[in-house]
Formats: structure tokens, C-alpha cells, sequence
């Protein structure tokens, strides 16, 4: 094996009591591609901060081809040639792509070296077949475009090792091939790369080796990837076995929700065209589709954020008239939103406010107009030992929560007043295995008290595991509705390109 | 009523609307620079205010103009770094900071003009810029003794536009004052010190806002006054909106409403004696109110304005 690139050693960082990394010792060689797994708040992402300069460690120290360099800004990560890919991009939307790239480099005469700047751009993408158009604003690329963009930004700057942190989070699976052949070919002209995930397929596809962290320490290492089971390797994250959870024989009950002949008008998604569906209580109903296909425009109309121009819904048999979210909570409807830090949470607030918005105006938090702090608090408490949210305490502020804890927080804000039909949107995007599994599970819990449950998302194998039936958006039409005992993700995702099912 | 109209509209005209506009330009590029940064102002006011007491008193006792230009701009330069000491490197909430640096600026202005000049019953005055005529160019007709005939204070806001735009979109240090303003954590990961830049943008501005104040109290009144800066601080705040905050756009904005200001001060002057001259004297705050409302509706902000930034922070 070559001498390492980088390597650090004995890596210690705490925020406040949180030790998110004790005692970390990683190592890179040339042209290696290095798995980094561990589940949500594990301590990857402070890691590679701590390795970029961004986070300043509490103890340890951090080699380069055997020297001890002192890495204290991202700046000095940059001119010691590690580059890092952020798991929310670090991008300018309203600046050019060019600008994005030239930011920080000096220019030529005092002025901007546009022409410099489009050569090594031209070059770079001849080389990894990372081509970008230099002067469209960055708020026109799509999000795998972002990711490409980010990933020239490190090259650009001669990067010899490049930090991705859950690069494949945001990507739709063509995309992820595209990128995995990307780093290859970088990692063939010897770039060492850090590459962390939480998809143990991909892992195994791509890397060479693994380093696993648990509660921020070293749990394991993979020496061969490819050859180890992802049960082995879940295991190792997680110190204990996941097995996948079971749905039992459904036994469905009355209709909870149904909508008939919903359309929407054209709005900045693709609207609805006559939509009908219905769940029954006790039924996982799945919504197949890649994104954009109206799944937004369904999930806003049912959860009254948005008022069809046609057609009627149903909530528990009662008629949806006005539209709005608060009837249709009333009616009995628990909403998970989509995007989790804009319309779940109010970032800025004590997570235990965020945890009771929905129904502030209840008489279990609010008398005469009046706050009960007391009962809200206490409300919140529960949750947190109930759903086992990771956290300082109900008065953290919601925004410092890692994904997976914002997620256990909304669903224990829904779950926790029994609601007929429920609605989420990509349930487990961006987390690990075990956060995901929690999320399953309860959702079978609510399944067997007799919850209708709705389920909008991109990922077939959870839909698959999870779902009674399945429906398939295409264009804002459901083009067909299989029971997921006939269904296959190669029949899904033929449907999913338009083609007619049968219903 | 077309003898009225014959009133306002003469070559003075166009020299006043100029004239007017020069602190406004000063003041509006450098709260401009300031926001692009990140980092609102609001202690222009108090600034503008400062500088124009600083750099009248520095001619009064040294008799030399460019000296007290030279004191105006570094006054505006120190407050400037006084402003992002608090909201830049501590942290701080813009807007108290800005009014506090107003505030203490405006006392300290008043308070140094007493210790030194006293209780006078006429104001002192200085022999301040007279005109420069621009050989050539000022015989142009109309445009030339209007635009052409002028303080080089105004030359120097009509040459820092163009080169307010430069620095702003084709250097590296103008990309860098974007990008902290945009998106500090992108440009902190491309190696730029958001607090250095975000302090140099804020101490430019200040530069700039000194430069406004100094035309005032040496080319346009020739005296300090308590009221000689009279809201123009606040105007340019809302010129930044409304041009942006887009070098260009600003100093277009800046013109606008001292198109409106002349006009108001030649209607005054003019025979609609019988309207109260303070209704006129609103006309141009009436402008910037309404064309605020009208244009500034899908106007964005700089995305991280008002945004401390602290790395470790998510
Ligand atoms: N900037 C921060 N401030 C406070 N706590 C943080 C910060 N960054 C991470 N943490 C905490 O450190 C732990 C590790 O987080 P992180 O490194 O983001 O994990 P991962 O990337 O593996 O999901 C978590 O408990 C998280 O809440
Ligand atoms: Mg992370």
C-alpha cells in the first residue's frame, strides 16, 4: 500500500458537552477511495470539517505525506490541496458559475482572470467529463449541477484529495452513476478521496476501503468493501443488527381520505390533472414518481395548503370545504412536509415550539390566548425521551438538530395526536439505516392502530418494503395503482416513465 | 403657469440637479458597498454628519480644502471600522449598532464644534471649492457649464460610479465583497477571510460616506451646520434599495431624487408662493417613498445582509 496522503490522528472535538469526535485516526493513500459511514450524528461531517480547516480540533493532529501541518482555516486546507464537496452546497445562487469558481483566487492585473478561469474550466472537464456552461447564474442548475459545480470548484484549485460529504444524498440514480464515474477516473490519477454515505450498496459499488464511526469513535474499519455484506456493515454503525422491518397481512378498514377528480391549476410545480385516490385506515398507500410529477401540488392540496380548482376530498368522511390547514387537521390529518428545515420546523425557535406549532391554538397549549409554557415544555420533554430525539433538551434550538432527530421531532409532533390519515414526503431521505428503520417501524405502528397512511417517495425499495399499494404519478396523472404484492421496481419504473398500469 | 415652468428649467437647473446628487452618489456607493458585504449601515447618517464637521474644521484651522477632505474621509473610515468592530467582528446586531454609531456620531460632532469654535453668533464659514471648468468639454452648450463647470468633488462622484462598478464586478476583491455578501460559509470554504473583507467593504463605505459629508460643509454650504446633512444618510439607504444595489442603478437613483429635490427647491422659489413651501419640501421624500413601493418590490436584498457570521455556527 502507498504511504498515506493524509492522515489524521487521534482527532478529539466537542461542542459543548456533545464530544462529536473523540480519538480519530484516519488515513488516505494516493488514488484510494476512502468510505466514510457512520449514522446520522456519528461525527463525519465535523471529521472533514476538522480536515478542512472549518472546525478547529480540541486535540490531535493531522499529517500530509508524513509531515504535521497545522490546518487552521479553510484556506490552508485549500493550499495544502484538500478540497470538500459540502453536504449543503457552499454556493452563491445568484453569482455565475465563473464567479463561483473564481472566488478567492487572485486575479490577473487586478482584475478577475475570466479568460485563465475559462481555460482550466474547459480543461477540467475534459479531463472528468465535469462540464459546466461558465456564466449562467447558479440558481439555474439543477442540484446534480450544483454537486458538479462543487466538485470543479475543489479540482480548480488543484485539490489532491477530495472530501465528499453524502454526495448521493441529493442525486437521482442516473446522476449517481454519472458521478461515480467521475470519481473514479479522479481517483485513477491518483486524487484520494473521502467519500461518505449512508447508501451501503453504494459504498461497497465505489470504495476501496472504510473507516466506521460510531457516537464519534473509530468503530470499525472495511478492508474489502466489496466483499462484505451491507448487514455486516450496518451492523458496525449501528453496534447491533438491523433486520428489515415486517408488514403483516393488512386489514384494512373505511376510507379515510379520498380525493376525486382533484385538479390544480398551473403553479410552480406541475399541477394535478383529476386526480383520484383513496386509503383506507390501516393501508400504507405509496406515491411512485420521480420528483416533479406533481407529487409537490398532491401533498400541498391534502394537507390544505393549497385549494384544488376542481374536484372534492374527504377526510374521515367528512367533506374538505375551506381548504386550509388548520380544517384539515382538525378533520384528522397529521402532515411530514417534504423539506424538513423550511416548512417542518421553525429553525430559529426552541424545538419544543416547533413541536406544538401546529397546535398552539389548543386548549392543551394555550388558555384565553395565553401560552402554557409548563404544558408546552413538558410536552415536548416527553417526545424527546419517547422518540429518542438526540438533543440537548426542548429548548435547543430545532435548527441544530441533525436530520434524523428533525425528522423522529416531526413525527412525534404528528404521531402524538392520533391522527386518521397521515402524509409524508420522502420519509427517510438523508438518513442512516437505523434512523430509518425507527421511521418504519412507527409508521407499521400507526398502520396496526388503524391509521391511513400516505407515502410520497422517490425510493422504491422503501415504498416497496413499507407500502400496501402503490400509486404512480406521471404529469400530475396517476397513470395506475398496483398492489404491492404484483409490484416490481422494474414495473414501477416503467410506469413511472408514463407507461399505462393497471389498476 | 408656463412662466413658471420657463423659471425651473434653465441650465441652473441641470447644474443644481447635479450638484445635489454628488453626496447622495458618495453615500449611496458606499452603503452599497457596506450591504454587498453583508453589513447594513445605518450609522451613514451619523457619518456623513462627523466628516462634514471633521473636515470643515481641518480647513478653518489649516486654511488647505484637500486637507480636510483627506480629515472627512478618514473620519468616515474610522467609524466605518467602528461599525464593523461591533456588528463584523463581535457580531452584533446591525441595526442597534447603526443607530448607535448615528447617535454617538451626531453627539460627537455637535460637542467637538462647540469645544472648538464656542457659542458664535454667526456660524464661522470656510473659502470653499469653487468651480472647476473642464477645458474643452465645459463649452459644450447646455451640457457643458451644467455638467462640466463644477466642484472636483463632483468630477471625483462622477468618476467613482464607473469605478465603484469595476471594483464591485471585475476584481477579485469586488467577487470576494459579493460572495461573504451572498453566501459568507461558500466564500470562508473558498479560503476568503469573510471578516477581513466584510471590514474593508464597511470602512470603504465609510470612506465614501466621508466624502459625501466633506462635499457638504465645503463645497455645497461652506459652513457646519447642525442640519447640514438633514436625513441624507437616510435617503441614501433607501436610494441603495431602490437601485438594487447596483453601482449604476444607485447613482441613476441618486439622480432621480435630486431631479425631484431641484424641483421642489425651483417650485419654492417660483410663484406658487401660496402653497406652504413645506409642502414642497416633502416632494422628494414623497418620491422616494412611492418609488421605493413601486420599484423595489422584487428588488432582493443580499442574501446574507444583517447575517453575522460565526464559522462554527450552523
Ligand atoms: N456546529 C455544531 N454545533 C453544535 N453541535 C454540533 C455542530 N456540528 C455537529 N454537532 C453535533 O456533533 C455531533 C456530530 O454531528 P455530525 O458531525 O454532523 O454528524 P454526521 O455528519 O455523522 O451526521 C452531533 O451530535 C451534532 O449534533
Ligand atoms: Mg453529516
Amino acid at each position: 500500500m502507498p504511504a498515506p496522503l493524509i492522515e489524521m490522528r487521534g482527532i478529539t472535538k466537542s461542542f459543548g458537552a456533545v464530544k462529536a469526535n473523540e480519538a480519530v485516526d484516519l488515513s488516505v493513500a494516493p488514488g484510494e477511495i476512502l468510505g466514510l459511514l457512520g449514522e446520522n450524528g456519528a461525527g463525519k461531517t465535523t471529521l472533514m470539517n476538522v480536515l478542512f480547516g472549518a472546525y478547529a480540533p480540541d486535540a490531535g493532529e493531522i499529517l500530509i505525506q508524513g509531515e504535521p501541518v497545522r490546518i487552521t482555516s479553510s484556506a490552508d486546507a485549500l493550499a495544502a490541496g484538500i478540497g470538500m464537496v459540502h453536504q449543503h452546497f457552499h454556493l452563491a445562487p445568484r453569482l455565475t458559475v465563473l464567479e463561483n469558481l473564481l472566488i478567492g483566487i487572485p486575479g490577473k492585473s487586478g482584475r478577475i482572470d475570466r479568460v485563465g478561469g475559462l481555460a482550466r474550466l474547459a480543461e477540467i472537464g475534459r479531463q472528468h467529463g465535469l462540464t459546466l456552461d461558465p456564466d449562467l447564474p447558479v440558481s439555474a442548475l439543477s442540484v446534480g449541477e450544483q454537486q458538479r459545480l462543487e466538485i470543479v470548484k475543489a479540482l480548480f484549485r488543484g485539490a489532491r484529495l477530495l472530501i465528499l460529504d453524502e454526495p448521493t444524498a441529493v442525486l437521482a440514480p442516473t446522476e449517481v452513476d454519472g458521478l461515480f464515474s467521475a470519481l473514479r477516473s479522479m481517483a485513477a490519477q491518483g486524487l484520494g478521496i473521502i467519500f461518505i454515505s449512508h447508501k451501503l450498496n453504494e459504498v461497497r459499488a465505489l470504495t476501496h476501503r472504510c473507516t466506521v464511526l460510531r457516537h464519534g469513535r473509530v468503530a470499525g474499519r472495511v478492508d474489502d468493501p466489496a466483499n462484505t455484506t451491507s448487514a455486516a456493515m450496518a451492523q458496525l454503525m449501528c453496534g447491533h443488527e438491523i433486520v428489515p422491518p415486517a408488514r403483516g397481512p393488512s386489514t384494512p378498514g373505511v376510507e379515510v381520505l379520498t380525493l376525486e377528480g382533484i385538479s390544480t391549476s398551473q403553479h410552480s410545480g406541475t399541477p394535478l390533472r383529476d386526480v383520484s385516490l383513496s386509503v383506507r385506515a390501516g393501508e400504507i398507500l405509496g406515491i411512485a414518481g420521480v420528483s416533479g410529477n406533481g407529487q409537490r401540488a398532491l401533498a400541498e392540496v391534502i394537507s390544505g395548503v393549497r385549494a384544488p380548482d376542481a374536484g372534492q376530498m374527504t377526510i374521515a368522511g367528512q367533506k374538505v370545504s375551506r381548504f386550509s390547514p388548520r380544517e384539515v387537521q382538525a378533520l384528522g390529518l397529521g402532515r411530514i412536509p417534504e423539506d424538513r428545515m423550511t416548512t417542518g420546523l421553525v429553525t430559529n425557535l426552541p424545538l419544543a415550539d416547533s413541536m406544538v406549532l401546529p397546535r398552539i391554538g389548543t386548549a392543551a397549549f394555550s388558555r384565553k390566548g395565553l401560552l402554557k409554557p409548563d404544558a408546552i415544555r413538558a410536552f415536548a420533554e416527553a417526545q424527546i425521551k419517547a422518540y429518542d430525539i438526540r438533543c440537548p433538551g426542548p429548548m435547543t434550538r430545532a435548527g441544530a438538530l441533525s436530520g434524523g432527530n428533525l425528522q423522529k421531532a416531526l413525527l412525534a409532533r404528528e404521531l402524538a395526536f392520533d391522527p386518521k390519515v397521515l402524509i409524508v414526503s420522502q420519509p427517510t431521505r438523508g438518513l442512516d439505516i437505523g434512523a430509518a428503520r425507527f421511521i418504519h417501524e412507527k409508521f407499521l405502528d400507526m398502520r396496526a392502530k388503524g391509521c391511513g397512511i400516505i407515502v410520497i417517495g422517490e425510493d422504491l425499495e422503501e415504498l416497496l418494503v413499507l407500502c400496501d399499494r402503490i400509486a404512480v404519478m406521471y404529469e400530475g396523472r396517476i397513470v395506475g395503482t398496483l398492489d404491492s404484492a404484483d409490484a416490481t421496481i422494474a414495473r414501477l419504473g416503467l410506469m413511472m416513465t408514463g407507461a399505462e398500469g393497471h389498476s | 403657469m408656463s412662466a413658471v415652468f420657463e423659471q425651473i428649467f434653465q441650465v441652473g437647473f441641470l447644474a443644481a440637479i447635479i450638484r445635489i446628487a454628488t453626496p447622495l452618489a458618495f453615500a449611496t456607493l458606499g452603503e452599497m458597498f457596506s450591504e454587498r458585504s453583508g453589513v447594513l449601515n445605518l450609522g451613514i447618517e451619523g457619518i456623513m454628519l462627523l466628516s462634514a464637521m471633521t473636515g470643515f474644521t481641518a480647513t478653518s484651522l489649516s486654511g488647505s480644502l484637500w486637507l480636510g477632505v483627506l480629515v472627512a474621509v478618514l473620519t468616515g473610515m474610522l467609524m466605518g471600522a467602528l461599525h464593523a468592530l461591533f456588528t463584523v467582528a463581535l457580531g452584533l446586531s446591525q441595526h442597534v449598532c447603526g443607530i448607535g454609531v448615528t447617535l454617538f456620531s451626531s453627539g460627537l460632532a455637535y460637542f467637538l464644534y462647540r469645544l472648538i469654535f464656542g457659542q458664535q453668533s454667526v456660524p464661522p464659514n470656510i473659502k470653499g471649492f469653487e468651480t472647476l471648468p473642464v477645458p474643452v468639454l465645459s463649452s459644450i452648450p447646455v451640457l457643458g457649464p451644467a455638467v462640466f463647470n463644477q466642484f472636483s468633488l463632483v468630477y471625483m462622484a462622477m468618476l467613482a460610479i464607473p469605478l465603484a462598478a469595476f471594483v464591485l464586478y471585475r476584481t477579485p476583491w469586488g467577487l470576494s465583497v459579493r460572495m461573504v455578501g451572498e453566501n459568507p460559509r461558500a466564500a470562508d470554504s473558498a479560503g476568503v477571510s469573510v471578516i477581513a473583507t466584510r471590514f474593508q467593504a464597511v470602512i470603504l463605505g465609510g470612506a465614501l460616506m466621508g466624502l459625501a459629508g466633506a462635499f457638504l460643509s465645503m463645497a455645497q454650504f461652506n459652513a457646519f451646520t447642525f442640519g447640514v446633512v438633514s436625513g441624507r444618510g437616510w435617503v441614501a439607504i433607501a436610494l441603495v434599495v431602490f437601485g438594487r444595489w447596483d453601482p449604476w442603478r444607485s447613482a441613476g437613483a441618486a439622480l432621480l431624487f435630486a431631479f425631484v429635490d431641484a424641483l421642489q427647491l425651483r417650485m419654492q422659489a417660483s410663484g406658487l408662493g401660496h402653497i406652504p413651501y413645506e409642502a414642497f419640501l416633502m416632494l422628494p421624500f414623497i418620491f422616494t417613498i412611492v418609488a421605493m413601493a413601486v420599484m423595489s418590490r422584487n428588488a432582493v436584498a443580499p442574501s446574507a445582509l444583517l447575517k453575522p457570521f460565526r464559522r462554527e455556527e450552523r
